[in-house]
């Protein structure tokens, strides 16, 4: 062995400034690698991320697009984050998000007589249930029976993509144009774009609340000390008199309703109609969001953000370079996977010790 | 492992390790500790708590590397990179947690990682093996057993076994008789014994001076990862070694007020539970605990006191019987009815039940109080800290910043937050099990005196303890657990010792009035 | 009694079903070794595609179907070894490093694809598939014979791999070593055992194999590689883990249940039956979560799945 020696301690105290630096460090570092399949599809990465970032904030057009993005990436982070906190491993916010955006539109199909101060609450509320409803059933299944959530939820994203199809492909297909999506909703229903000219819509404003929302429950709520304690140690938790059990279903189907209101906006804000590809991953990305924001408001809110513009932009570097499409996945895996090493960081000190 | 030329002087030393050193975030565990261990000699490894003792072994065989120091196999000197090497030249550890792989048999995990011909595991020829070597060193235990079906001391003898298979000739024993009865406790010094007459080499780590003085030859003592003494045992006294172990004069019985019994707070009738695995843990347990009195449930670990303090705080669900805290049953009651009925816990396993390791010290503090630091949805967490701010400084938990994560604070601590926490809401009853166990001297004098204080405040107190000295001196009424039943209950004052350990023992029942 | 038509559609859902549980056997028993030594690998879906497309572009462009199998399991393979890297040296929590390697892979698959492949307009690049190779005599066997005898060679040794994987769990010393790892990592580590080269090996199993499967579904199933291929059989696999109560001898009976469902749905499609076919997609989900809630009494996960090990922690 030469004269070094690697020596791995780990850390006594969490540092502050590790905690934000090593975020940052390891997102620097994965666009510099990610920089390596850029050039192998034969663009220079320096003009590649030049279109990148103009693709998604250099215009009004490429903004509003992003937020658009950032809206649902949102819901789905906060989603996971929430079930993070006290460690219910929700993978399924994909599917809650499905659940939440159909039965939204079932309301919003039939809403036709409602004035819209009416009918978008109540569209809201629907897609809140229809998403919470979803992620009850696993977290019922995990607190009853001890069956482990992250094969349920995980497996529950099939299912209902697949029942979503098979409705869409059948009974509820839209008889005017033929193609797998459900009649248009009702014009009440839509949300109002608050940017003219733009597809800048009012879920965006609900999802920074529910942003907003979150923050007040983790810091300043009895609920969100609850579940900061189960997720520490649910034994102990219950020692004290929590009900864990009770929590955790709530603090599951608070989390699914937040993942369908994601699908609300998608359905009332960009598609006016269920479609079977209302989402193109949310939910899998809110599972990187939640970890790369440390399962903290704000975090969660940059990295939301990031990964809008990290999508927004590929597509855009994909119309201008001709980079396959393809890579705004490879980006986003790289970040995930360069974080993971960054918190390695903070949790250990690595030293080069002379043998 | 490197390898260098051995000594010319030949010493009858088979270890020795010289300047140990070994440091964790925060704590330097061995600080230049020198330890030899002569051929066919028992050698105690004495010490309180926390004095490194198990960490020095954890180096000899392997486990951990030292930060310096050397050490010397049959006057070799060798480098570990893992157990593997430590096996290899024959040296073996059994730990005071087994490291036992419960879905698998005794033959599994004595076989386990044995480097031998072949690519089979071979199950016939180790099961015959086993069996001769069971027998030949009096271990009764059935190779085909699964470990979970067996009691923690048969578990025990298949640690031995396995060591004994590799034929190790430098035995490590880490707190062994934790988990005995008294007469386990001596079949396993005849083993010991045994092994001794064979030319083996055995290290014994213990805080017990009763047992270091029965069994070893000689002794050395930790004191806060510093050796202080070597000595052999012919040559000292069980008092000075308490002193050398603790660094002053040790008091060994704490001063009672005289007792002022009321009612009865806890009445526990007939109550039965059943463990993890679905087997009977609690039988008809009866008992009474009143107002101002500290009943001892005395007993060897694994007899049920788990499972009985579970219950009482409502973890674990009852399977027969009933019990009522001031007049009300709350046999089938949550956890939380117990609690808000000011029902104070201090659990066996502190860091799996007693705290959120991950959250604040904060946090911790305000656990069984947030509800009411609250205003409906809000927790005020101003008025929190400034309750948890004045819990900590009225107990002592030493800390320089509240909000840094729990897991900083030392095991002594930890119990002081525990029992701030817990003593803070002037609980009518208290359950503490094995309050004291894995503290140093200093913390546990503080303990015994807050439970003291309790019982003088008029308070019930069960107390749950393995160690008997604790349960003499501190209880009024003293009961025996042994294999979930209460065999015996006698008062404390002028109890016969010999008594109570046969009956620890399940070797004697007393008649009961049910 | 069935008539001949009948027995001709029974021979061809069973050859059919051998061939779709074919990805799900080599899957399965790859993330098998890989939770039995306490590894959970949710990246096993982008293993399997990038084994999908790794295996394609070498066995188009070589020529050579087989170098295009060899190549996904070295791809597989080293895939494997960091995921190994994340959640054994690291220590980082396992499902997001699983979940992080999927969405990395799943997007790299495609994109090696795409700047590899210049597309000749209108028809995407193709491969003859892998031809069948009856076996002398068996294949003779009316009914069984033609779906069992008669298939590729990748599933024969798929089929082979299952015993083989049983018989290195159970009874040599590297399956108890493995075993020990994934039920208490501790205990092997004092045993001498080296925990971290354990699961590292079995995650790189893992990554070869499930590349190999993937590898089976662009060279031979469809023989070219497009989006949506592996339809979430990563994912299959996993619930087959679980399915199979973690034994690799179940494996050949759960793959071909829910590769039976898959070529029963293809059939009805074909005929036209009024049952939507997505119900038939979505049983092997619902069919994994009911056993779940079956099993999780008696389940056996290894005890120590999903954790991390680091000596002196």
């Amino acid at each position: 062995m030469a004269g070094f020696k690697i020596t791995v301690e780990r850390r006594l105290l969490p540092s502050r400034r590790l905690e934000i630096a090593a975020p940052v460090f390891s997102i620097l570092v994965a666009l510099v690698i990610s920089a390596v399949p850029i050039s192998l599809g034969g663009v220079n990465p320096i003009e590649g991320y030049y279109e990148l970032l103009y693709g998604a904030l250099g215009n009004k057009l490429s903004l509003t697009e992003t937020f658009a993005m950032f809206s649902p990436l949102l819901l789905c982070g906060v989603a996971v984050a929430l079930a993070f906190t006290c460690k219910f491993w929700n993978i399924g916010a994909e599917g809650q998000l499905y659940c939440g955006g159909l039965v939204a539109a079932f309301f919003a199909v039939n809403a036709g007589g409602l004035p819209a101060p009416v009918a978008i609450p109540l569209m809201l509320v629907a897609g809140f249930l229809g998403g919470g409803a979803w992620a009850a059933i696993p977290a019922v299944l995990k607190v009853r029976l001890k069956v482990d959530e992250v094969v349920t939820t995980l497996l529950g994203n099939w299912v209902m993509y697949y029942l979503v199809s098979a409705i869409l492909f059948g009974p509820w297909r839209n008889p005017k144009t033929g193609w797998p999506e459900s009649p248009i909703i009702a014009e009440s229903t839509f949300y109002p774009i608050l940017v003219p000219g733009s597809r800048f819509h009012l879920g965006i404003v609900v999802s920074l609340l529910i942003a907003v929302a979150f923050y007040i429950i983790l810091k300043k709520t009895k609920w969100g000390f609850e579940l900061l304690a189960i997720g520490g140690n649910p034994a102990s938790s219950q020692a004290m008199g929590i009900s864990v059990a009770k929590q955790i279903i709530l603090a599951a189907i608070v989390s699914g309703g937040i993942a369908g209101l994601a699908g609300v906006g998608q359905v009332a804000g960009i598609h006016y109609h269920m479609k079977t590809d209302l989402s193109p991953g949310f939910g899998y990305t809110g599972v990187v969001i939640a970890m790369v924001g440390g399962l903290n408001p704000i975090g969660v809110v940059l990295a939301s953000f990031l990964m809008a513009v990290v999508v927004q932009g590929t597509q855009a570097m994909h119309r201008a370079t001709g980079v396959p499409w393809a890579l705004a996945e490879v980006i986003q895996g790289i970040i995930l996977l360069c974080l993971l090493v960054g918190i390695f960081f903070t949790k250990y000190r690595v030293r080069m010790v002379k043998a | 492992m490197i390898e260098v030329a051995a000594d010319a002087q030949t010493q009858p030393n088979v270890i020795e390790m010289r300047g140990i050193v070994k440091t964790f975030p925060g704590v330097v565990a061995n600080d230049h500790v020198d330890f030899s261990l002569q051929k066919g000699e028992i050698h105690a490894l004495l010490g309180e708590n926390g004095a490194g003792k198990s960490t020095l072994m954890n180096v000899l065989y392997g486990l951990y590397r030292p930060d310096s120091g050397e050490i010397r196999v049959n006057g070799t000197a060798v480098t570990f990179d893992s157990p593997r090497d430590a096996i290899a030249l024959k040296i073996g550890m059994i730990h005071q947690h087994f490291m036992l792989v419960q879905a698998m048999s005794v033959t599994d995990n004595v076989i386990l990682g044995l480097h031998t011909q072949g690519v089979l595991i071979g199950e016939k020829t180790a099961e015959n093996k086993i069996t001769e070597l069971a027998e030949r060193y009096g271990l009764k235990v059935d190779p085909k057993n699964f470990i979970w079906q067996l009691s923690v001391g048969e578990q025990q003898r298949v640690e031995i076994l396995k060591a004994l298979y590799r034929e190790a000739n430098v035995l490590i024993l880490d707190e062994p008789t934790a988990v005995l009865t008294p007469p386990e406790t001596r079949d396993l010094f005849t083993i010991l014994r045994k092994m001794r007459s064979e030319g083996r080499s055995i290290v014994y780590i213990s805080h017990k001076l009763e047992e270091v003085m029965n069994v070893s030859d000689s002794i050395t003592v930790l004191r806060a990862g510093k050796v202080v003494a070597n000595v052999k045992k012919a040559k000292t006294s069980k008092a000075e070694l308490a002193r050398l172990m603790v660094g002053r004069e040790v008091i060994f019985r704490l001063s009672k007020t005289e007792a002022k019994i009321g009612t009865p707070v806890l009445e526990v009738e007939r109550l039965s539970a059943s463990n993890d695995m679905k087997m009977p843990a609690l039988r008809n347990v009866s008992f009474a605990v009143r107002e101002g009195e500290i009943l001892g449930i005395a007993g060897v670990s694994g007899n049920g006191q788990r499972e009985l303090a579970e219950v009482l705080v409502g973890l674990r669900r009852a399977t027969g019987g009933r019990f009522a805290i001031g007049g009300q049953e709350v046999t089938t009651a949550t956890p939380r009815t117990i609690v808000d009925m000011n029902v104070g816990f201090i659990p066996e396993d502190r860091v799996g039940l007693g705290l959120v390791m991950g959250l604040p010290i904060l946090s911790n503090a305000i656990m069984k109080r947030y509800r009411d630091l609250s205003k409906g949805l809000l927790l005020d967490y101003s008025v929190a800290s400034d309750y948890a701010g004045g819990l900590i400084k009225e107990f002592d938990v030493k800390t320089p910043n509240m909000r840094y994560p729990t897991k900083t604070l030392s095991g002594g601590n930890l119990q002081r937050l525990i029992l701030a926490r817990e003593l803070a809401r002037e609980p009518r009853l208290l359950i503490a099990a094995q309050p004291t166990r894995g503290l140093d001297v200093g913390a546990t004098e503080y303990i015994r005196s807050k439970i003291l204080e309790q019982r003088s405040l008029g308070r019930a107190i069960l107390l749950i303890s393995e160690d008997l000295d604790e349960i003499l001196s501190l209880s009024d009424r003293i009961a025996v657990i042994y294999e979930g039943e209460i065999v015996g209950v006698v008062p404390a004052e002028g109890a016969n010792v010999e008594e109570i350990g046969l009956m620890m023992a399940g070797s004697k029942r007393m008649e009961l009035a049910s | 009694m069935t008539s001949p038509t009948e027995l001709v559609m029974i021979t061809s859902i069973l050859a059919m079903a051998f061939r779709m549980a074919a990805p799900l056997i080599y899957g399965t028993i790859g993330e098998a070794f890989a939770e039995k030594a306490g590894v959970l690998n949710l990246g096993i879906e982008g293993m399997m595609l990038m084994g999908a497309s790794a295996g394609f572009l070498v066995g188009y462009g070589t020529g050579d179907l087989w170098l295009g199998v060899g190549a996904a399991a070295v791809v597989g393979i080293m895939l494997g070894l960091v995921m190994a890297f994340f959640t054994v040296t690291l220590g980082a929590q396992q499902h997001v490093a699983g979940l992080g390697m999927t969405i990395a892979c799943t997007g790299l698959s495609f994109y090696i694809y795409r700047i590899s492949i210049v597309d000749v307009g209108g028809i995407p690049p193709h491969v003859k598939p892998f031809g069948t190779i009856p076996i002398p005599y068996l294949s003779e066997i009316p009914v069984l014979g033609d779906a069992i005898f008669n298939q590729h060679a990748l599933i024969y040794i798929g089929i082979i791999l299952i015993p083989l994987a049983a018989f290195i769990l159970s009874k040599t010393k590297l399956g108890l070593s493995i075993r020990a790892v994934g039920e208490n990592p501790s205990a092997a580590d004092t045993a001498g055992i080296n925990v971290f080269r354990i699961r590292y090996l079995c995650l790189a199993i893992a990554g070869g194999l499930s590349a190999i499967g993937g590898a089976w579904l662009s060279l031979s199933q469809s023989g070219m590689f497009l989006p949506g291929l592996t339809q979430g059989r990563g994912w299959v696999c996993i619930a087959l883990v679980v399915f199979c109560n973690w034994s690799p001898l179940r494996i050949l009976g759960g793959a071909l249940l829910f590769g039976g469902i898959d070529a029963l749905q293809l059939t009805m499609q074909g005929i036209g039956w009024r049952v939507p076919y997505q119900l038939f997609l979505m049983m092997p989900y619902v069919l994994t979560i009911i056993a779940l809630v079956a099993v999780a009494r008696r389940a056996r996960a290894p005890a120590a799945l999903l954790s991390s090990y680091k000596r002196e922690d």
